[in-house]
């Protein structure tokens, strides 16, 4: 099995791509290096394209390190489908080909994704296109068989959802299969980057999932960083971290609470209600933002945390301290609760491995990964902290890592507090001759959260790609219903708390 | 779970004294009375929301409103599962083109008198996806809308004001599409 080093030894290493490397190769190392996904050593970590190249990012756990290859000089003939050889790339392909010209030879699914055929133009992200006219309707795949009925449901939903479609099959109260269908609020995030300077990058960066605005914005300025060779100071890389713990809190509650509200017991909704606007209010108080929303840019964050925001935030862990155990017990003592979660949406591991689903999707089902813990960014490799993992993989598990990482993100909180470096918090951009190229990977309430870009010379962004998470989590969502009966989908949809925004970006 | 309970009883309520409803969302209501509908809605508002291509920043504030510090639903508004039952369409994001169809449909599912509230600023003109090929821009550009409310997103105390607002216009006898 090659590691991930043998494979980059095969191509042309890119200069100025940071951190990690990056290497053009040939169609041949391309596929081969497709081919050994489905072994497990490595994991696919994105795939997206520019208007002549593709590019696959990868992760090597065991080495705890990431790279990214290339083709380049691509034409009309287009490129190996890498999810001909491995199905999680399925999606990811199907956008590159609906936002650029490029053709994945051999793709299992030729349908567009993210292409509605609203737009006024095609191929966006390559040699534009006239629009086509005229909408024609969606191929759903078939479902065959007795008794089977189909179910359509929104794309706009009965609650406060962001909007999407989903297609189930069901034998009476029996799901057979669920299609998603996406991209309804895709608002061309990747297009309005190109030629934006770095604050606009940052802005638009922090609005592509809301409720991982931190984590988006966390992970663009570490991208740029990387790319510029710029030393950001410490107590600026501590304060990040700080917020990015404050919105997991805030968003594993609010979840906690919405999932067992989708079980019929909303006493646990109007408890987690009340923890979670404490921490948006503590986060107000401490970043002048409940969201936090624009207060890490590249360069540093903007907003210091004074005396009275960390006492708020002290007076917030004594708060959940004292307010949550109470829940944790509620939730785990109620038997008509654990009737529903238990059990309920069950995801194997070998899915959730093959899939690289991060987050609690990922740890739930028994796949350990936490890019805090493998890949040590700093604060993180100066802090103390657990990754619970789980092996039930129902909602049951998915609502137990949220409660472990609840109370591990309470200790980094009084950490991080504590020891909380002084220092400026923002140091200016140098400028550079030549065309740079960054990438990070951050973990965000949801899981691993990627951004890639590059910087022309003079400081614009030439092409900046983002992957939300839900990626991989949303097509383990229609595997994990299957078997379930329709009234429960709610509940595991709640569960997996995929993005739609993010994903559409 | 009995033990929670009780202590909820003996404990003091978080729910906070409603926010006076907003003076600048007062006067573009003011603005907006022409054909005047006399329905009294019996101080009560059924909000569906619809989100049509937001970041879900939005839809978070949206949802807090329901806690138990602002609990929207003493005020007689309720967030309600079909737009049939609505009488209020609040509108989250940049219309996406994928999400324009929908958001109109939705609103012709809506039984007259209604109202739009358009919430965000990038409901108001598309915000910083504005001018994308993948957005329309604001919600006005697709339905009428009454009343906006700014912020990124809005905080759920201005979300209120501005429902409140809109509530005491509608109570007065405002215009209705
Ligand atoms: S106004 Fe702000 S929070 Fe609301 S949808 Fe737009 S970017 Fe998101």
């Amino acid at each position: 099995m090659p590691t991930l080093s043998d494979i980059l030894k095969k191509g042309r290493s890119v200069p100025h791509h940071a951190p990690w490397p990056r290497a053009v190769v040939d169609a041949a190392v391309w596929t081969a290096a497709a081919s050994t996904l489905p072994e497990g050593r490595l994991t696919l970590l994105d795939l997206w394209g520019e208007a002549s190249a593709v590019h696959m990012a990868l992760l090597d756990e065991p080495a705890g390190t990431t790279a990214v290859l290339s083709l380049e000089g691509l034409a009309g003939g287009g490129y190996p489908s890498v999810a001909q050889l491995h199905p999680p790339a399925l999606r990811l392909e199907r956008a590159l080909r609906d936002l650029t010209r490029l053709e994945p030879r051999d793709l299992p699914d030729r349908r567009p994704w993210l292409d509605h055929g609203r737009w006024d133009l095609r191929r966006p992200l390559g040699e534009r296109g006239i629009a086509l006219p005229g909408v024609g309707p969606y191929a759903f795949l078939p479902a065959e068989g007795d008794g089977l009925h189909q179910i359509p449901v929104g794309p706009v939903h009965a609650g406060i959802i962001e909007p999407g479609h989903f297609r189930f099959t069901a034998n009476g109260e029996t799901v057979v299969r669920l299609e998603e269908r996406l991209g309804y609020v895709h608002k061309g995030i990747e297009a309005l980057m190109a030629g934006a300077d770095l604050i606009r990058g940052a802005q638009l960066a922090g609005r592509t999932s809301g409720d991982s605005t931190v984590a988006y914005a966390y992970a663009f300025s570490q991208a740029v960083e990387a790319a510029l060779g710029l030393v950001v100071p410490i107590r600026a890389v501590w304060l990040r971290a700080l917020m990015a713990e404050l919105e997991r809190l805030a968003n594993h509650l609010g979840d906690i609470g919405a999932i067992c509200n989708d079980a019929a017991f909303p006493l646990m909704l109007a408890h987690c209600g009340v923890l979670r606007e404490r921490v948006l209010r503590a986060a107000d108080a401490a970043f002048g933002h409940r969201l936090m929303r624009d207060r890490i840019v590249p360069g540093g964050v903007t907003s210091d945390l004074n005396g009275d925001g960390a006492g708020g935030l002290r007076s917030l862990l004594a708060e959940i301290r004292r307010r949550f155990p109470a829940l944790i017990e509620l939730y785990d003592n109620t038997a008509s609760l654990q009737d529903r979660t238990v059990g309920t949406g069950r995801l194997g591991a070998a899915l959730a491995r093959e899939y690289g689903a991060g987050g609690y999707v990922g740890r739930a089902s028994g796949r350990a990964f936490d890019v805090r813990q493998v890949l040590r960014y700093p604060p993180y490799d100066s802090l103390v902290f657990d990754v619970p993992v789980l092996n039930d993989g129902d909602v049951n598990a998915r609502v137990w890592i949220r409660i472990r990482e609840i109370e591990q993100s309470l200790l980094l909180i009084e950490q991080i507090i504590d020891r909380l470096p002084m220092g400026p918090i923002f140091s200016g951009i140098p400028s550079v001759g030549e065309r740079r190229e960054g990438m990070a990977l951050i973990e965000g309430f949801r899981g691993d959260i990627l951004v890639w870009l590059r910087i022309a010379p003079g400081g614009g962004i030439e092409r900046c790609h983002l992957r939300d998470p839900s990626w991989f989590q949303w097509p383990l969502l229609e595997a994990a219903i299957e078997g379930n009966i329709v009234a429960d989908f709610p509940l595991c949809n709640k569960s997996f708390n995929c993005s739609y925004s993010g994903h559409d970006l | 779970m009995r033990k929670l309970l009780f202590e909820n009883l003996i404990r003091l309520p978080l729910t906070e004294p409603p926010p006076p409803p907003s003076d600048a969302a007062m006067e573009e209501l003011a603005a907006g009375i022409g054909a005047a509908s006399r329905r009294r809605l019996g101080r009560s508002l059924s909000i569906r929301a619809v989100d049509a291509g937001s970041c879900n920043g939005c839809e978070m504030e949206m949802h807090a409103l329901s806690n138990a510090f602002y609990d929207i639903e003493r005020f007689g508004i309720r967030f309600v599962a079909s737009p049939r039952h609505a009488d209020v369409l609040l509108v989250t994001g940049p219309v996406t083109k994928n999400m324009q169809e929908a958001l109109e449909r939705t609103y012709n599912a809506t039984p007259a008198p209604k109202w739009v509230v358009a919430l965000g600023g990038c409901a108001r003109d598309g915000g910083c996806f504005a001018g994308s090929y993948a957005v329309i821009g604001g919600v006005s550009m697709v339905v009428p809308v009454d009343l906006h409310i700014p912020g990124c997103p809005p905080s759920p105390t201005d979300i209120l004001r501005g429902l409140l607002a809109l509530l005491e216009h509608v109570n007065e006898g405002g215009r209705a599409s």
